[in-house]
């Protein structure tokens, strides 16, 4: 969680346990707070944490390997209907979450095998049109795949998902504590899903401060040079692909569960430019960067369709700019100015790579000598 | 027989369209190195604003002949979208010139979903009905065999542009200094070639070529609508990789190719899969041809160039 | 004397110009080995076949007594040959200590198992890494820049950032590509020091140069390439005085440049 520090601005740099505190309390109480404003905010959170999750998937393809991939949604795509189908009435089948969660990850790690045997030899902006073209392609399939068999069921998309189980503790059940006190079942979810963030945190940070981290860094940097001191570039960048897809259909897979339903609109490419432009704006390649980039441009839209729209409708006298056109704009507009103004994103925080602590006992040993 | 004849006929004229936009990616990578993610989305906006200038005379001069009106609308789309290229390159590209590599792909990104949220405040999001200036009603050369003059006008049109396009940049100065710029930045400056402003021009012949593209694309299916570049673009973008990117021979020769493939492919998928694949999945042709041409030749069918240079 | 490499009969055409023709040499273990020539010899193209970044059109290299894997950089780095670049290819966005751990990459071996779960070996071996690299700094002379970022150091740090982060692979033959180019006085005298120092502790060294005067004081034997043909192989007093080589040199009115 160290990395994370960085994603409060001065507090970070001066005292990061303080930092790391601060974020910790923010993320306990931020649905309490959510709840004051009414229940969907508590649901927006929800989905902010999902989208935390896939911006830290997608920040170390792009961030860390430096593969710019444009079809990162199909990964979340392929966790989510693979939840449908193992877990609904499409099939009629209903295996528990335990079972589902490691299959989704798994097809989905699968998938971005897949996706990177044939991009492997490709230059970063053939890579990013190839795996855009695998996005679509998966979404095609998702869409016309109920004919002559109905497998996706098309457009519609496949209903009435089994919520997530935990041995028995169903998550989508308010929980009547007294009388006239319950707690929202998207108050669990909440929790959950900030244990799933935390999780995925701790293990992206330990790749991040690794051989393997190291060697994406270097294939990021100079291929050529990495190539020069031994690094097998393609099993490092397969490795990338099938990591960065895991969390992908990991978080798919929460998607489909607590979502209920799931259809192929949710995968279209505008989601997995949304997910690029949450890594780019908190900052590419570094954690704290994903997690802000996630956070801010998960709420700004609703923020924008809650003050927005009817600021339009007083002044104007109807809706110019409806939620959906805001949220597009304010994405695009954020992927260009960030670029353009502070390419380093809102977090210009570099990631580290080594342990300051061995480098520290190491210059210890050296004073003593 | 007639089926075949109908589906050359059909992918030849798609294609043209997309040797047109083709060009336009394929001059902006042999001169920068970009992949223009947004050129997709100029061709949109020449539609569009050929459709908004084609309502308006309508409105104006009902009487007025539907080829001088036409032809202004084209003018105004091609005029409209010049100014939008010179922008995208003056304000965005231009100073990401020397960015890290990625940072131009992602500004990109960005300029192409900006046009297609702006066109959907301008014209929202519904399919706007194109009107048909130029006839549609099919002829029949042969029995069977179906072809609409709007057809024929594409891709006499395209052809045309094609030849145009091929002797600026073969034998007028400008089209030198493109060359020179292409082949080498620095060296070219220095010979006196004002690079930037050959980029510039670059980006407004890929604009105006595109601009007629979007007119002949919307002018065939009849309809237009903001998210309409997206596909074409794409599609022109593999035909540009197809003939070897950077190379303007090698665009036309992919996009007419692209065509014919995808016309095919579109007909006679459901028999080849036995029925399980339908022409709802004309639209992977294009991307598993980009990947089987990245992978076993990536420089292209007339590219030399290596693509990634030590 | 063993011998340590053997080029034989390596050629490598691009399109129509022949960079190496029927090129065939011998390092032997311990020596520091020039190979000089005119500009577009072919020297770095013969260290990128060598190398393993190109694929040579016919010949073989044989690395203490076996062949060379042709066209997989990553497995001759494992053979035991590691290499610098003429201009120099740092991997920027990390730290000079980072990128020497970088390079013990092949050498060590956490997978992403251990990796997620910090197990005992991987926590071991990434401290060891550290140690290790940081010994190397100190090695090369730039270990108080540690902690900077690769792309902020000087040029001459950088230089010698490139070699240490080379040493870190622990090959048996370090190949330079133009180390001192772009140095001062001081600089390459330092770096000259350093060769030798390398040179001592058993690593055999190939070096592309042009100084001469940093040749000829530091190689044990000189290889010359002209139009990608070895023209002379010799100790440096011998080849000083070929008269192909002078030719060469002087341009011979073959070629200007």
């Amino acid at each position: 969680m160290n990395e994370l520090a960085a994603a409060v601005p001065w507090l970070g740099k001066r005292n990061p346990m303080a930092a790391r505190w601060l974020i910790l309390i923010i993320a306990i109480v931020a649905p309490f707070i959510a709840w004051q404003f009414g229940k969907s905010w508590v649901r927006i959170l929800d989905f902010a944490l999902l989208y935390m999750m896939l911006a830290l998937g997608l920040n170390l393809v792009v961030g860390f390997a430096g593969l710019l991939d444009l079809g990162y949604i199909a990964f979340y795509a392929v966790g989510a209907y693979t939840f449908a189908f193992l877990a609904s009435p499409h099939f009629d089948v209903h295996l528990p979450f335990w079972v589902i969660l490691p299959l989704g990850a798994g097809f989905a790690a699968l998938a971005g095998i897949m996706l990177g045997f044939p991009v492997l030899r490709l230059r970063g902006d053939y890579l990013a049109i190839v795996t855009l073209g695998f996005g679509e392609i998966v979404r095609i399939f998702m869409l016309n795949l109920n004919y002559p068999v109905n497998i996706t069921n098309g457009p519609q998309g496949i209903n009435m998902i089994d919520p997530i189980n935990l041995f028995g503790w169903d998550l989508s059940r308010n929980i009547q504590v007294t009388e006239n006190f319950t707690i929202n079942s998207l108050f669990l979810y909440y929790y959950f899903f900030l244990l799933a963030v935390a999780a995925s945190i701790v293990f992206i940070q330990r790749l991040q401060i690794s051989r393997v981290g190291r060697a994406w860094a270097a294939m990021r940097d100079d291929e050529l040079a990495a190539k020069a001191i031994g690094i097998n570039t393609r099993n490092m960048k397969l490795l990338a692909f099938s990591l960065g897809a895991t969390f992908g259909g990991v978080s798919g897979c929460l998607f489909g569960a607590f979502q209920g339903f799931v259809s192929p609109e949710s995968f279209s490419l505008m989601e997995s430019i949304a997910v690029l432009t949450m890594v780019v704006f908190g900052g590419m390649g570094n954690i704290a960067g994903a997690v802000v980039g996630a956070f801010v441009l998960a709420l700004l839209p609703e923020v924008l369709r809650d003050v927005a729209v009817p600021l339009q409708q007083t002044l104007f006298g109807h809706v110019l700019l409806d939620p959906e056109v805001l949220r597009m704009l304010l994405l695009s507009l954020a992927m260009i100015l960030m670029m353009l103004l502070r390419p380093a994103g809102m977090i210009p925080a570099r990631a580290r790579y080594s342990h300051d602590h061995h480098l520290s006992n190491k210059l210890k040993q050296g004073g003593a000598k | 027989m007639e089926t075949l004849i109908q589906q050359f006929i059909n992918g030849l004229v798609i294609g043209s369209v997309y040797a047109l936009i083709a060009l336009g990616y394929t001059m902006v990578y042999g001169i920068l190195g970009l992949i223009n993610f947004a050129h997709g989305d100029v061709l949109m906006v020449g539609a569009l604003v050929a459709l908004q200038t084609m309502m308006f005379l309508m409105g104006m001069a009902p009487g007025m002949s539907p080829l001088v009106m036409l032809a202004i609308a084209l003018l105004v789309a091609i005029v409209v979208c010049m100014l939008l290229g010179f922008t995208m390159e003056r304000l965005a590209y231009r100073r990401l010139r020397n960015a890290p590599r990625l940072a131009p792909l992602i500004t990109a990104i960005g300029v192409s979903f900006l046009l297609q949220t702006i066109a959907m405040i301008i014209w929202g999001r519904n399919y706007h009905t194109y009107p048909q200036l130029i006839s549609t009603t099919p002829l029949q050369p042969i029995e069977g065999v179906f072809v609409t003059p709007v057809q024929i006008t594409i891709v006499i049109a395209s052809a045309a542009l094609m030849i145009g396009l091929l002797l600026l940049v073969n034998r007028t100065k400008i089209g030198r200094a493109m060359r020179a710029t292409a082949e080498n930045h620095r060296v070219a400056s220095l010979m006196g070639v004002d690079t930037n402003a050959v980029i510039a021009f670059t980006f407004v012949v890929g604009a105006a070529l595109a601009a007629v593209a979007g007119v002949m694309f919307a002018s065939n299916y009849g309809i237009a609508h903001y998210g309409m570049g997206f596909m074409p673009g794409l599609k022109a973008f593999t035909a540009a990789v197809l003939g070897g990117i950077g190379n303007l021979g090698g665009a036309m020769l992919g996009g007419v190719m692209l065509g014919l493939v995808e016309s095919f492919g579109a007909g006679y998928i459901e028999h080849l899969t036995f029925g399980f694949l339908n022409s709802s999945y004309q639209d992977i042709f294009a991307f598993i041809i980009l990947g089987l041409v990245l992978i076993f030749r990536p420089t292209g069918l007339l590219g030399e160039r290596v693509s990634d240079r030590a | 004397m063993i011998t340590l490499l053997e080029a034989r009969n390596i050629g490598k055409r691009f399109g129509g110009l022949q960079a190496l023709s029927d090129v065939s040499l011998t390092i032997r273990k311990g020596e520091v080995y020039g190979l000089i020539g005119p500009n577009g010899a072919g020297k770095t193209t013969f260290f990128n076949v060598l190398t393993g970044a190109y694929t040579p059109d016919g010949g073989e290299f044989v690395f203490n007594g076996s062949e060379l894997p042709v066209g997989k950089p990553h497995k001759v780095v494992g053979r035991g040959i590691a290499r610098t670049f003429q201009n120099i290819r740092l991997f920027r966005e990390l730290t000079a200590l980072e990128n020497v751990m970088a390079g013990h990459h092949i050498r060590t071996k956490a997978g992403v198992w251990g990796v997620l779960t910090q197990n005992r070996f991987t926590r071991e071996e990434e401290r060891l890494t550290t140690e290790r690299a940081y010994e190397l700094l100190k090695y090369v002379g730039i270990e108080r820049f540690a902690e900077v970022v690769s792309k902020n150091l000087s040029y001459g740090d950088q230089r010698r950032l490139e070699i240490a982060r080379a040493l870190a692979t622990e090959p048996q033959l370090l190949a330079l590509d133009e180390p001192a180019a772009g140095m001062n006085a001081t600089e390459t005298a330092q770096l000259k020091l350093l060769i030798e120092q390398i040179r001592r502790d058993g690593i055999t060294v190939m070096l592309i140069e042009h100084d001469v005067k940093l040749v000829m004081g530091l190689c044990d034997r000189v290889a010359v390439l002209d139009f990608g043909k070895k023209i002379a192989e010799d100790v440096p007093a011998v080849v000083q005085r070929n008269d192909a080589v002078i030719a060469a040199y002087l341009g011979g009115g073959k070629h200007a440049h």
